[in-house]
């Protein structure tokens, strides 16, 4: 037993190392309450990754970014950094679609669509974007809420073809742009520009359009009422201007809603719906995309011909 | 009073009983788990499967290393190989079939012939594939006949790497790892040829312009090539192959194998000239038949997990029975079951035909029918179609419904083409494709484009809720169509 009389914490005794026939392994010397503990070495090939992992530590903690300092850090002999890496992959992306946004640029319809391939790529650059900024408000396939135009369809407010929808992106409506499209829909009943039977009668004019008034004396009425305070905007015939913005109301495709009750909301609180202008978020080229893509939905209108 | 044993004298246990000395069961030292390989050196035979060997091994390298190099016109623009695999722009090339990357099934079909093909030739000759066209047996052929060309045969192998090193032995081994290396490296480098252009990729690897991957396969492929011919050579088949555990699965007692005749070679010993053959066998304990073995067994033995079925134990054996004036045949292919029969008296019967067999061949036949008919139905022109969801149908100023589409349009033919497409089912659509005036696509050689397809569907027409609608696209110079159904929705 051991030499030192004196017992250790936890019945822990020392022994003299002794070789174990059976396990060829020497004990540790550490005997507590008679249970001895083997000194097996640690396997060789453990060992050379441990130390290897060492050794690769060191080389990595000299050649990578490793090392905190006070405002900086220490940047590693090889100076990489993932941002950068990413950035340099974004410049290498830019150079790679610059041979197709080079020519969006600058490109009306009629370049784009006589080539294929350009044609193409506008329109899968058009669709990324449209889900990223556009789907929010118009939904996933630009089919619109209420209050956010359908963009299928070819009812436009501000003009559908491909220069007046490449505007409309670039300016916005009543958006922070200085050129931004401006125009209000009044509050008639809430700014007390109409009476509430006023407001009535105009519906049931409008509600005539779509045979949908039962009251042809309020419809009639509603037409005097129209011409006076209306038909500046909307056209002496309700059918729109285009160069003021103002919806043809003579359709059966409502931004707001077309049943009775949304018309006198309409007419009631008035309507500024809002759409941004994009050119500070994104490039021309991606707005021109855009464009390509939101005309090629369904509703697109031929160019005007400028004389 | 104690008794003492002593172990370390050897008594008899019992009268005639021999007692041997048992290993200590608890040594000093742990006993290892680790069985260092013994060197084999098979010495050469000549014969028939010897000449077969060769033959196989130069039609089948001669096919590896020759292959990429075939060419192939596909016409302008596409790649001029016979065999390619095409990754970057997901095609397949064999001579005068494209796969694309949805069509993979055919690889996959492949495959399984492959198997099956596998299965029925083991089952009715054993390890065939292993002994004559297994690329591992193939190389290790190769390179051991690079040894012998530098440091001779068998005894003069197994001299040389017992004596000093010496300049020649220096220069021989040299030499033997030079040329191993030289092989190694052209096997490498021959395989990324079937992924590119071969002269191209051959030209760009030695300028330094080839891509990364191709140097780091070429390098992995030389590495696998040197060790596993030059070194592990028979422990790949005894322990890494999974086909040997498989073989005691596919191989009945009517299945040819390569086999000691037991009943024609035992009792065995050795011959006197002169000395008549009358009760023992003809097997004259020669060991040629173990000097042969390139994974050294004794094929006298048995059928063995090890044995490859090179049958260069048959040629060693005849050559020897020649000599000694003895038929041939003493090792041959047989089935087990005709040894047994004929150590019974009975005559030997071959059955190739059995239920194994001819359930493999049916298999066989066929999953080769399904993709021979798949194949050969296999149109150049395919058309896909998804509806818009969002919205779902759009009313138009006039009222007239509109319902949006994305067609794809897959040509798989080698030169572009213009297809006019229609739409069948509805009594007045009108047809439009966006970016572009009337309904004729061209869609290049090799390709597949998508269009944006637009129907409009007159307010007054007397269609329902929902109608079907089958878009045509047909190419007028070849009169080839295809056809794709989707429906029409007016939410009314």
């Amino acid at each position: 037993m051991s030499t030192d009389p004196t017992p250790k914490p936890d019945g822990e005794d020392t022994l003299p190392v002794r070789f174990d026939e059976p396990t060829g392994q020497h004990t540790t010397g550490h005997s507590w309450d008679g249970i001895e503990e083997l000194n097996t070495p640690m396997p060789r090939w453990w060992l050379g990754m441990f130390y290897g992992s060492i050794v690769i530590a060191i080389i990595y903690a000299v050649l990578m970014p490793s090392i905190p300092l006070i405002n900086s850090h220490f940047k590693g002999v090889l100076e990489y950094s993932d941002r950068g890496a990413v950035a340099q992959d974004i410049a290498a992306m830019q150079i790679e679609r610059s041979v197709f946004a080079d020519k969006l640029s600058g490109a009306d319809l009629n370049d784009i669509t006589g080539d294929p391939e350009l044609f193409r790529f506008a329109m899968a650059a058009g669709k990324s974007a449209f889900g990223d900024n556009c789907a929010t408000c118009h939904g996933a396939g630009g089919q619109g809420f209420k209050g956010y135009p359908n963009l299928n369809d070819d009812i436009w407010i501000w003009g559908g073809s491909f220069e007046d929808i490449r505007h409309t992106l670039e300016v916005g409506i009543r958006s922070l742009h200085e050129d931004t499209q401006f125009n209000l829909m009044q509050a008639y009943g809430r700014d007390d520009l109409l009476t509430r039977d006023e407001i009535k009668d105009v519906t049931d004019y409008l509600l005539a359009f779509t045979n949908r008034s039962d009251n042809a004396e309020a419809a009639a009425r509603g037409t005097v009422i129209f011409e006076a305070n209306c038909a500046s905007c909307h056209g002496a015939d309700a059918k729109g201007d285009r160069s003021q913005g103002a919806p043809n109301l003579t359709d059966a495709e409502w931004l707001y809603g077309g049943e009775p009750a949304d018309i006198i909301e309409t007419l009631n609180n008035g309507r500024q719906g809002v759409m941004p202008n994009w050119n500070e978020r994104l490039d021309p080229e991606m707005i021109t995309a855009l464009a390509v893509y939101v005309h090629a939905l369904g509703g697109g209108e031929p160019s005007e011909l400028t004389p | 009073m104690t008794i003492l044993i002593d172990n370390t004298k050897r008594r008899e246990a019992a009268p005639g009983v021999q007692r041997s000395l048992a290993p200590n069961p608890t040594p000093s030292t742990p006993a290892s788990l680790y069985k260092k390989r013994e060197q084999i050196y098979p010495k050469l035979a000549h014969g028939t499967f010897r000449n077969l060997k060769w033959l196989a091994m130069v039609v089948l390298l001669g096919i590896y290393y020759g292959l990429p190099w075939v060419r192939w016109d596909r016409g302008v623009g596409q790649p001029d190989q016979a065999v390619l695999v095409d990754f970057e722009n997901a095609r397949f090339y064999f001579f005068f079939i494209e796969i694309w990357p949805q069509e993979v099934y055919y690889i996959t079909g492949l495959l399984i012939l492959a198997s099956l093909g596998l299965f029925l030739v083991t089952a009715l000759f054993g390890r065939v594939w292993c002994g004559y066209a297994c690329p591992q047996t193939i190389w290790t052929d190769l390179f051991i006949y690079v040894e012998r060309f530098f440091e001779g045969d068998r005894n003069a192998r197994i001299k040389l790497n017992k004596a000093k090193w010496s300049v020649s032995k220096v220069y021989k081994k040299a030499a033997k790892h030079i040329v191993w290396l030289i092989i190694a490296a052209m096997t490498g480098g021959v395989w990324i040829l079937y992924f590119h252009d071969a002269p191209s990729i051959a030209r760009d690897f030695f300028t330094g312009h080839a891509p990364m991957t191709s140097y780091i396969f070429a390098a992995i492929l030389t590495f696998t090539t040197y060790s596993l011919a030059g070194f592990m050579r028979e422990q790949v088949c005894t322990y890494m192959c999974p086909w040997p555990r498989i073989q005691a699965a596919l191989i009945d007692e009517d299945a040819l194998n390569v086999t000691y005749r037991y009943d024609r070679g035992e009792p065995r010993g050795a011959h006197k000239k002169g000395a008549t053959w009358e009760g023992r066998g003809d097997c004259i304990d020669c060991r040629q038949c173990v000097a042969v073995c390139p994974v050294g067994i004794d094929i006298r033995d048995g059928l063995q997990l090890e044995c490859i079925g090179c049958a260069l134990c048959i040629d060693a054996c005849d050559e020897i029975m020649v000599k000694i004036d003895r038929p041939k045949g003493l090792i041959a292919y047989d089935t087990e079951a005709n040894v047994v029969r004929r150590s019974a008296g009975e005559k030997p019967r071959y059955r190739l035909i059995r239920a194994r067999t001819i359930i493999y061949t049916a298999v066989f036949a066929a999953v080769g029918f399904i993709m021979l008919y798949a194949l050969l139905g296999r149109t150049t022109l395919e058309l896909n179609v998804v509806r818009d969801r969002q919205p779902n149908f759009v009313r138009l100023s006039d009222g007239s419904i509109q319902n949006g589409y994305t067609i794809k349009v897959l040509n798989k033919a080698t030169e572009a083409r213009t297809l006019t497409l229609s739409a069948e089912g509805l009594p007045s659509p009108l047809l439009r494709v966006a970016g572009q005036t009337g309904v004729n696509l061209i869609v290049p050689a090799d390709d597949s484009i998508d269009f944006r397809v637009l129907i409009v569907e007159d307010a007054l027409a007397e269609v329902g809720d929902r109608s079907d609608v089958t878009f045509k696209l047909v190419d007028p110079d070849s009169g080839v169509t295809a056809v794709r159904s989707t429906v029409f929705v007016t939410g009314s």
